[in-house]
């Protein structure tokens, strides 16, 4: 049957749109090894350059000799950060309102930190000079502490911002303070403590961890000293963003400015910020004429570039005798490092924390965070989570664990207690979001079912008795993802929209470029998905791409699950323009008004004559031929895309854990992992997603910290030592869902990327802490080590 | 990550190695599978100015039955040592062992020679080696000499082979026919050194131990010999109660240091923990299990 006479329902699936399980198309590239990553950029001329670095994360530099260095044959220059001076370039403004030093003027803040810049006319070379270079350092105190940081008589980190009120995120009460964000009603809050029946507190600490990336940061920068044009290829999650802050800190004019992402091995929120590396090598460029290539090593990624959370959280919990939460009161010490490089939308110092009161109806809350200065690396971002958000969630699921505990009530029970209810969306939380849809007890009720909750919990009970150790987590979580609405969110006054440019070829095939960068999510796939279903070209015949600034609408970047949410809506509503004006083409084709027509998968048919038809193909050809009078040729259309709202997308996981209490190994039995992210576009890439998700949450809560010594050594910024689970270690996932769609978005979906990670980590370190409840244990401390549990059991005197 | 300046060389015959060998002195360093080495060399801890490499020595690879022994050249890779149905006869507990080191890209370069020699208490064969009484063979200026695993490890890196020596072969003498065996490793992950971890060889005659051996992996300087461990079990029916005495035994001659891996006490404990799992694991081969 051919494509014009096929019937509607075979011709829909032929689109390979929404909901259609469609094989990744960068996949091919991939596994062949021919992606094109930043090291694989080889331009001509290129040179490397690489960063002298502090070995001490406190100190004086007293002084620098570089003249052994650019004595070696073949090096090119050393730039400190008495050469970037004259241009102002030796420090920069952060995301977060604060700066950075690009290379250290005159101190040294944290371990590693960036002092001078070695350019040589290769990668040997350059490590060689490296090492040549003499910095004669004075220590000074280190702090790694945040507590310790707010002590009165604390050593001041950042003596360029000594005596200023403020570093850009309101005012500040000590040296080494950064910020105070405080939302929710305090009179409320405490008064409904006051009058509650039982109240329960905890301190939790969400460890330093980093995203860690399987390809590193990196950059290529080239100046083309004719016509003044700078290029950069770099691991950029947001390409246009970069170019607006190089324009701004360099004071390049903007047009003579190309930021090229070309593929890139995961980001995380590792690569949302700008680094020193690329500011040198964009120096290095202006300066010699010739390209510049900067690549981190793993253990300069781990130790230097941005690492997450470090929250240390105070979380309490009012609730009456039958378990209704009256309230919930959180302070947080964020510890930010030595630079407030927090990856935010500017208004949000903390992020979107305040979504900490989670899937529950909780009337009272009262949130404050405070961000303090450290000798350690700079950073904050959101490792695959919307920010703040996995800090958040953790909170309240443990929190929600701690009561269940004192109230000995079940966690399941006291959670489908608290729900927010269907009916009640959408819903205003008391912190000030609006959930925009969920049906957290369906979900819930699913997962409990699935997994046999009671038999379980029975299971568990004979175990127990054995004096064996097994444990049962639940996290039912409320991500708040795709920032954002540009009323709430903007990043250096640019609101957080994000655009899709579609242009329809005479053909009838098209290309479509948009303002994210996937890093890994298949963009490529799934935004073609989503095209097809709109206009009726199959998703074969439309091409994806990104990452050029140069090519692609402005947008802000892939970060934040907020792709599908904000990019993937402005493909949804360009789609529809191109349609709008399909219909103008296909009525002049048809000779019919356009109220006469209708919209049948890829064609319009004049209603009530079924037979006379133009399909998207025709009309393709047409809009480049045979246009109504007064109308343009073309088939183009771009939407900027401005949500009205987040969405919220939600799950309910369960973890089952036995716990070995001789050496305090944790074997994952089960992790059922329930999903609803609105409308799925492509089931299997969702499905990876989730894999993936889970799996860096069992890194997380098992395994991964950045750990420092008293004296500021960062340990353990290698793979030997930092957590990276292996397919051996990495246990069997069960995937499920519901589809709740948002009602806000173009074609209802939510996003997911990152919902795995809030929720997984939440569901195993709630597993693990429920294998030793009944022995009186409220909280341990993540990562769930080995040695850390054994503590535990040792502690308890049921090791032997 | 980018190694110092060295000069490399590929020596033809063990004699010539052994030449390059006393020529370099400290400043050679000889390259086996590399898997130690060059980690070393990338972060710049080690900078020899000359690479030994003894890849082209077919003379030191292959794994033979000499009767009372099997000799294993010393740039046999771990893979090898694996796959050889010699091995796997006489001495179950080597391809054991070889499985739970790091991963197949490391045990398709790793030698046995180069594990045992580098003197790095990580290392799991040197442990096994002792528990089996395994000597080692060394080639100098002087000629060939023999030294037993038991008392070769001196320090972290430091071994009795002097800087002019090359190891050349390991002999293994066969345990009794139908001991048992076993090799316990705790490890987080792949490709990750022991926590801590255990080789126990232990011989039963109507039903009492008749010969054991206990040898532990990374709780000290150097792999240790846990030799009251082991006489413990000897006249036992080594019971519960017995294995439970020798893993104390074992945790007594740990001194290991805190890392990532866990503090001290921890590293200790799984020590005895995994010298009592491997007993018992051994016990029930011992038994035909």
């Amino acid at each position: 049957m051919s494509e014009t006479t096929a019937p509607a329902a075979e011709r829909e699936l032929g689109l390979e749109g929404v909901g259609c399980e469609r094989r990744r198309k960068e996949d091919a590239r991939f596994i062949q090894g021919k992606g094109n990553y930043v090291d694989d950029i080889k331009l001509a001329g290129t040179v490397f350059g690489d960063f002298v670095r502090s070995p001490c994360a406190h100190g004086r530099i007293k002084s620098i000799d570089a003249e052994k260095a650019k004595a070696l044959p073949g090096v090119l220059a050393v730039l400190t950060a008495e050469d970037l001076k004259p241009l102002n370039l030796h420090w920069m403004p952060t995301l977060a309102g604060d700066v950075q030093a690009v290379l250290a003027d005159g101190k040294v803040h944290f371990q590693n930190q960036e002092v001078a810049f070695v350019i040589a006319e290769d990668r040997y070379i350059c490590a060689d000079a490296i090492q040549l270079v003499e910095v004669d350092y004075e220590e000074l105190p280190v702090i790694v502490d945040p507590k310790v940081a707010m002590a009165p008589d604390a050593p001041v980190i950042r003596e360029d911002v000594e005596g200023k009120d403020t570093v850009g995120q309101g005012p500040r009460k000590h040296a080494n303070h950064i910020f105070t964000w405080e939302v929710g009603d305090k009179a409320a809050t405490d008064e409904a403590f006051a009058g509650a029946d039982v109240t329960a507190r905890e301190e939790i600490t969400y460890q330093r961890v980093h995203p860690a990336p399987l390809e590193t940061c990196g950059c290529v920068a080239s100046m083309d000293a004719v016509s003044g044009q700078l290029t950069v290829y770099g691991t950029f999650q947001a390409p246009h963003v970069v170019r607006t802050v190089v324009s701004l800190i360099a004071g390049l004019p903007e047009h003579k400015i190309r930021i090229i992402a070309p593929d890139i091995g995961g980001g995380f929120g590792n690569k949302v910020g700008p680094y020193p590396g690329y500011v040198c090598a964009i120096v290095g460029t202006i300066v010699l004429g010739r390209p510049v290539k900067w690549v981190e090593s793993r253990l300069d990624n781990i130790s230097t570039t941005s690492f997450a959370r470090d929250y240390h959280m105070t979380g309490e919990i009012a609730a009456d005798r039958d378990g209704k939460i009256k309230a919930l009161r959180v302070q947080v010490l964020a510890d930010h490092g030595a630079f407030n490089t927090h990856a935010q939308p500017s208004k949000w110092p903390a992020g979107m924390f305040s979504i900490v009161t989670g899937s529950y109806d909780i009337p009272a809350a009262h949130v404050v965070v405070d961000g303090v200065y450290t000798n350690k690396a700079p950073g904050g971002v959101a490792y695959r989570c919307s920010f703040r958000v996995t800090e958040a969630s953790y909170l309240i699921e443990r929190m929600i664990d701690v009561l269940a505990s004192k109230l000995k009530m079940d966690p399941a029970e006291l959670r489908l207690k608290n729900f927010i209810q269907p009916s009640q969306f959408p819903y205003n939380s008391v912190l000030g979001w609006e959930y925009d849809s969920g049906d957290y007890p369906t979900a819930l009720n699913k997962v409990m079912e699935a997994v046999d909750y009671r038999g379980l919990r029975k299971e568990q009970a004979e175990k127990r008795a054995k004096g064996e150790l097994m444990g049962i987590g639940i996290a039912t979580f409320t991500e708040i993802v795709g920032a954002g609405p540009s009323r709430n969110c903007d990043i250096l006054g640019i609101g957080m929209f994000d655009s899709c440019e579609i242009r329809i070829h005479p053909t009838g095939t098209a290309i479509a470029r948009f303002g994210t960068k996937s890093t890994g999510q298949g963009h490529e796939t799934t935004y073609a998905q989503i095209i097809a279903s709109e206009i009726g070209i199959p998703s074969d015949d439309i091409t994806i791409e990104e990452g050029d600034t140069d090519t692609a609408p402005y947008g802000l970047g892939t970060y934040g699950s907020r792709s599908t949410p904000v990019a993937g809506a402005a493909a949804a509503q360009a789609a529809r323009k191109i349609r709008a004006k399909a219909q103008k083409i296909a009525a002049h084709m048809l000779e019919v008004g356009e109220d006469d027509l209708e919209w049948e998968v890829d064609r319009f048919r004049v209603k009530g004559l079924p037979e006379k038809m133009a399909t998207m193909k025709e009309i393709a050809m047409a809009a480049y031929g045979n246009v109504p009078a007064g109308m343009e040729h073309g088939l183009e259309s771009v939407d900027y895309y401005d949500p009205p709202n987040f969405t919220f997308p939600f799950g309910a996981y369960i973890c089952v854990v036995d716990v070995d209490r001789f050496t305090g190994e944790v074997a994952v039995r089960r992790f059922y992992a329930l999903d609803d992210c609105g409308t799925r576009i492509n089931p299997m890439i969702i499905e990876g997603q989730i894999h993936g998700g889970l799996t860096e949450a069992l890194a997380i809560a098992m395994g991964q910290e950045l750990l420092f010594d008293d004296i500021g050594n960062v340990l353990g910024a290698s793979f030997l030592d930092y957590f990276m689970p292996t397919a051996v270690e990495t246990p069997h996932w069960e995937t499920d869902f519901t589809v709740t769609p948002s009602p806000h978005h173009p074609i209802g979906a939510k996003g997911v990327g990152e919902s795995p990670n809030v929720g997984g980590v939440s569901a195993l370190s709630n597993a693990v802490i429920d294998a030793f409840a009944h022995l009186g244990v409220t909280h341990m401390p993540m990562p769930h080590t080995p040695w850390r549990v054994w503590q535990k059991a040792n502690e308890l005197g049921i090791d032997r | 990550m980018i190694p110092a300046n060295f000069d490399y060389h590929r020596p033809a015959s063990v004699d010539e190695a052994v030449g390059l060998i006393e020529q370099y002195g400290d400043d050679g360093a000889i390259l086996a599978g590399g898997h130690s080495l060059i980690p070393m060399m990338k972060l710049r801890f080690a900078t020899p100015g000359h690479l030994i490499d003894l890849k082209a020595l077919d003379e030191l690879r292959g794994i033979e039955d000499t009767g009372a022994d099997i000799r294993i050249g010393a740039m046999t890779t771990q893979a090898e040592l694996r796959a050889s149905a010699v091995a796997a006869e006489a001495c179950p507990i080597l391809a054991e062992t070889v499985d739970v080191i790091a991963d197949p890209q490391v045990r398709n370069m790793g030698t046995l020679g180069g594990n045992v020699a580098n003197g790095d208490p990580g290392n799991d064969m040197p442990a096994v080696m002792m528990a089996l009484g395994a000597i080692y063979v060394l080639r100098g200026p002087g000629g060939e000499r023999e030294t037993p695993a038991n008392g070769f490890y001196k320090g972290i890196f430091d071994t009795e082979r002097a800087a002019n020596e090359l190891l050349v072969a390991i002999r293994v003498p066969k345990p009794p026919a139908g001991h048992g065996y076993a090799y316990k490793k705790l490890k987080r992950k792949v490709g990750d050194y022991a926590t801590a971890a255990a080789a126990v060889i232990l011989a039963l005659e109507g039903g009492a131990c008749s010969h054991a051996a206990i040898a532990l992996t990374n709780v000290g300087p150097t792999a240790l010999n846990a030799g009251d461990a082991a006489k413990s079990l000897i006249g036992t029916s080594v019971d519960g109660e017995a294995q439970a005495r020798a893993a104390e035994l074992a945790m007594e001659i740990c001194d290991p240091v805190s890392d990532m891996h866990g503090p001290v006490e921890y590293r200790r404990n799984m020590a005895g923990v995994m010298t009592y799992r491997a007993i018992a694991e051994a016990l029930g081969r011992a038994k035909g299990g």
